[in-house]
């Protein structure tokens, strides 16, 4: 049978088309299709992001020098404040949201989410969120209580900034909440015919594990919040000592759901880079359950031990015992994860194109922000250290150098699937080694200074810790530039890039079963399963899947991954793979 | 891993659709909103179990609770308001039950009456409220006592509502029928959720 056949056969629309391709209209609307949605969650988080680096920047001069002479302490006091609640409630817990969206029907051969309306909903909960909180820098009084907004000293600061600051992150929570509420019906129930739980790529594993942490953690802070409202306008005393309230309260309340928090905020890309670091190795994954089990035990064990963050804050002895060795156990879950996509990795054929670059960053990145994490732990230790640069620098490594990179190769990973072309590898390694250079330089020095003792959250210092400020300020300056390359390659290809194909990685999951950018519907016909998502070994496999026939993996038929030879005349020519 | 070719035939989740296929589906997509229901009811659980985790640590921190000059609370309103609630859980059943019997016209009076007992209750909350004799800010207990009865208040308010909404689409004859009673279902789990939530609620605040 002929290509051409093949393509009669399945019925499937020429790639000139680009069935997928949707009115620039669509993405200002209230549009349910999940992939509108993805992509509308991408967009926005990345600007939210850039406000964000913008502010860490503004922080970062600030701290070139030792005396206050770029900001007032007040506005320097809001904008640490602000990037922090940007850069977690409006960029990675939301991006992670927008990956899940994208990618869940399609992987699970899903029409669409759900609860379509829902997720819209969910989606347009975010910019109003937004843009509230940066407009509180407009009206004078931002919140500026750090994003921790620990009472009493949240209490006595900006009134009107700290509302602010409660509605926005109610807001995106209960966006997060209805989030995972849709993901959680959408894996559970709506899976094609076959795919049991085992056969589901290991994002969806990731994304069953984030979601249920999402919703069974967010609440509690919800439930923080209100009683912060309540001292803040109605004069009650919940958290404010002065009328018999406990401050530390509210510290439980809060890390309840912000310990679990860092989890939903690296979890999706544990997810991501599970599915990436197959691929572009060419080797099936290693230990996929493993991956999959110990997703749900980091989302078990992140539940219960939030009061690592209080072993200052005057809790008893023995249960600062229990949380540092509950702490200290989610490196083993962790650990099974690195060592998985290590063993992957390991004598494969390993492409070394800007999404492998960003995966394997992520995982280096990641395990330091991790050790340092382990040190943490340990309470006397974290007593020394505590709210100093050494915590700065761990929380950036794992966000950063975790989250933030795991953010870019999933993006330079799905951008065929996503966009329908393929991104400038020359620039993606270009933004890459920028990426990682400027990383290191900024965060990796914040470890030496909280070692000799530089508190975080102030804008003078002594000046004996001046020289390496300089350097992290500078490589701030580095990751700022760095996001040019990524933002100019992404649009220009996003325009005129090469035409991606439907599969331009060979990969098996099933989103790449379907055309670049998907059609509505995403699947002409419903998929069947005829290999398992990671079986990249195969003799078979390797050989791709030719680019004619959206829906290859459908049983039986002669481009079927498993079951046939591989096309000659498509065998014959690489070139039509692309 | 999973090098094996997979027999769709052969897995859980298939057996589920052929079954399903073989009853047939009452409509063209399968309802995953009962689902989605629960999931959400147990976001809602987790706010008030947020909430009762700050009373009971409020009360374990202070050394007197209620704090002293705290008013005794007044236990028959409150007793009678717990009763009707709980009766209304097995009245709002019986709507579900008629329902399933195909009895439009009985499951809308049962709808009615559920509605009504959830408004005597609301009516008995903010009576109570207008006879205690502390305010919102008098101390920690006053506090705890006024958010966590008003924010079961507010869930009491959105289940009657819903209950309301349900009876008001019932109108429409054949709206809801034995094969497509979802609204009728949804409202009727809601309501016993905020029943159960009352229930530890009570406990903690009146009897505890």
């Amino acid at each position: 049978m002929t290509q051409a056949q093949v393509q009669e056969t399945a019925n499937a629309p020429a790639l000139d088309d680009e069935p997928g391709i949707r009115k620039w209209q669509d993405y200002f609307s209230f549009n349910t299709d999940h992939k509108v949605i993805g992509i509308q969650y991408l967009v926005t988080t990345f600007i939210f992001y850039c406000i964000g680096g913008v502010m860490a920047d503004l922080v970062r001069t600030e701290l070139r020098t030792p005396e206050v002479d770029f900001v007032t302490p007040e506005v320097y006091n809001s904008l640490f404040t602000l990037h922090a609640t940007i850069m977690i409630f409006l960029w990675i817990v939301p991006a992670g949201a927008g990956f899940a969206n994208f990618l869940i029907p399609l992987m699970i051969g899903a029409k669409d989410m759900a609860f379509p309306r829902l997720n819209a909903v969910a989606f347009w909960m975010i910019p109003p969120a937004g843009l509230l909180l940066i407009a509180s820098l407009v009206v004078g009084d931002a919140p500026d209580a750090g994003w921790t907004s620990y009472p009493p000293l949240s209490l006595v600061t900006g009134q009107v900034g700290e509302g602010i600051w409660i509605m926005s992150v109610l807001l995106l929570g209960t966006s997060s909440i209805l989030g995972a509420i849709n993901f959680l019906v959408t894996l559970l129930k709506m899976r094609i015919p076959g795919m049991g739980v085992h056969q589901m790529p290991l994002f969806c594993w990731a994304m069953f594990a984030t979601s249920a942490l999402t919703l069974v953690s967010t609440p509690v802070l919800a439930a923080g919040l209100i009683l912060l409202a309540f001292d803040l306008i109605a004069g009650t005393t919940f958290f404010n000592p002065t009328g018999g309230g406990d401050p530390v309260v509210y510290q439980h309340m809060f890390w309840f759901y912000s310990h679990p928090a860092v989890y939903i905020m690296i979890l999706p890309f544990f997810g991501a880079i599970s599915e990436i670091i197959p691929v572009h190795s060419r080797k099936p994954i290693f230990g996929y359950k493993a991956i999959a089990y110990s997703s749900l035990a980091i989302s078990f064990l992140g539940l219960i031990v939030w009061a690592h963050h209080m072993f200052t804050s005057g809790i008893p002895g023995w249960l600062r015992m229990f949380f540092m060795i509950t702490t200290m156990i989610i490196a083993v879950p962790t650990g099974i994860k690195i060592f998985s996509w290590l063993g992957t990795m390991w004598g494969g054929k390993i492409q070394l194109n800007s999404a492998m670059l960003f995966a394997m960053g992520f995982v280096g990145t990641f395990v330091i922000g991790g050790i340092s994490g382990v040190m943490l732990a340990a309470v006397p230790f974290d007593i020394h250290v505590h709210d100093t640069y050494f915590v700065v620098a761990h929380l950036h490594y794992v966000l950063f150098g975790g989250s933030v990179l795991g953010i870019y190769a999933a993006i330079y990973h799905w951008f065929p699937k996503i966009t329908g072309r393929m991104v400038n590898e020359f620039w993606g390694k270009v933004h890459f080694a920028l990426t990682i250079v400027g990383l290191n330089m900024t965060f990796l020095p914040m470890h030496k200074l909280g070692l000799m003792g530089m508190n975080r959250r102030i804008a003078q210092y002594d000046p004996k810790f001046t020289f390496l400020n300089e350097i992290c300020t500078y490589g701030a300056y580095i990751l700022a530039v760095s996001t040019f390359p990524f933002i100019i390659n992404a649009i220009w290809s996003w325009l005129y890039g090469e035409k991606a194909g439907n599969n331009p990685w060979r990969a098996l999951t099933l989103e790449w079963m379907t055309t670049s950018p998907p059609a509505i519907e995403n699947f002409d016909r419903t998929p069947v399963l005829a290999t398992g998502p990671y079986d990249y070994g195969l003799e078979k496999a390797d050989e791709g899947v030719p680019l004619s026939d959206p829906n290859p993996i459908l049983s039986g038929g002669p481009n079927s991954v498993l079951r046939a030879e591989p096309d000659p005349a498509v065998a014959a020519n690489p070139e039509d793979r692309k | 891993m999973q090098s094996q070719t997979i027999d769709p035939a052969k897995t859980e989740l298939n057996h589920h659709h052929a079954a399903e296929a073989s009853v047939g589906h009452h409509e063209e997509h399968p309802d995953h909103r009962m689902f989605g229901l629960i999931v959400f009811l147990i976001a809602e659980g987790m706010i008030f179990m947020g909430l009762f985790g700050a009373y009971l640590a409020f009360r374990a921190t202070l050394p007197a609770w209620p704090p002293a000059g705290t008013p005794e609370l007044e236990l028959l309103l409150p007793g009678v308001n717990t009763i009707n609630l709980i009766s209304s859980s097995f009245v709002m059943h019986n709507a579900d039950t008629a329902i399933k019997k195909n009895d439009a016209r009985g499951a809308q009076i049962w709808l009615a009456i559920t509605a009504a007992m959830g408004a005597v209750f609301l009516v008995g909350q903010v009576y109570e409220y207008t006879h205690l004799e502390f305010g919102l800010t008098t101390n920690l207990f006053a506090s705890a006592f006024y958010v966590l009865t008003g924010f079961h208040g507010l869930h009491v308010t959105i289940g009657v509502l819903a209950i309301v909404a349900v009876l008001w689409r019932s109108r429409t004859p054949g709206h809801y029928s034995n094969e497509k009673h979802f609204g009728i279902e949804a409202a009727e789990i809601y309501w016993h959720f905020v029943d159960v939530i009352w229930i530890i609620l009570f406990g903690l605040l009146y009897i505890l």
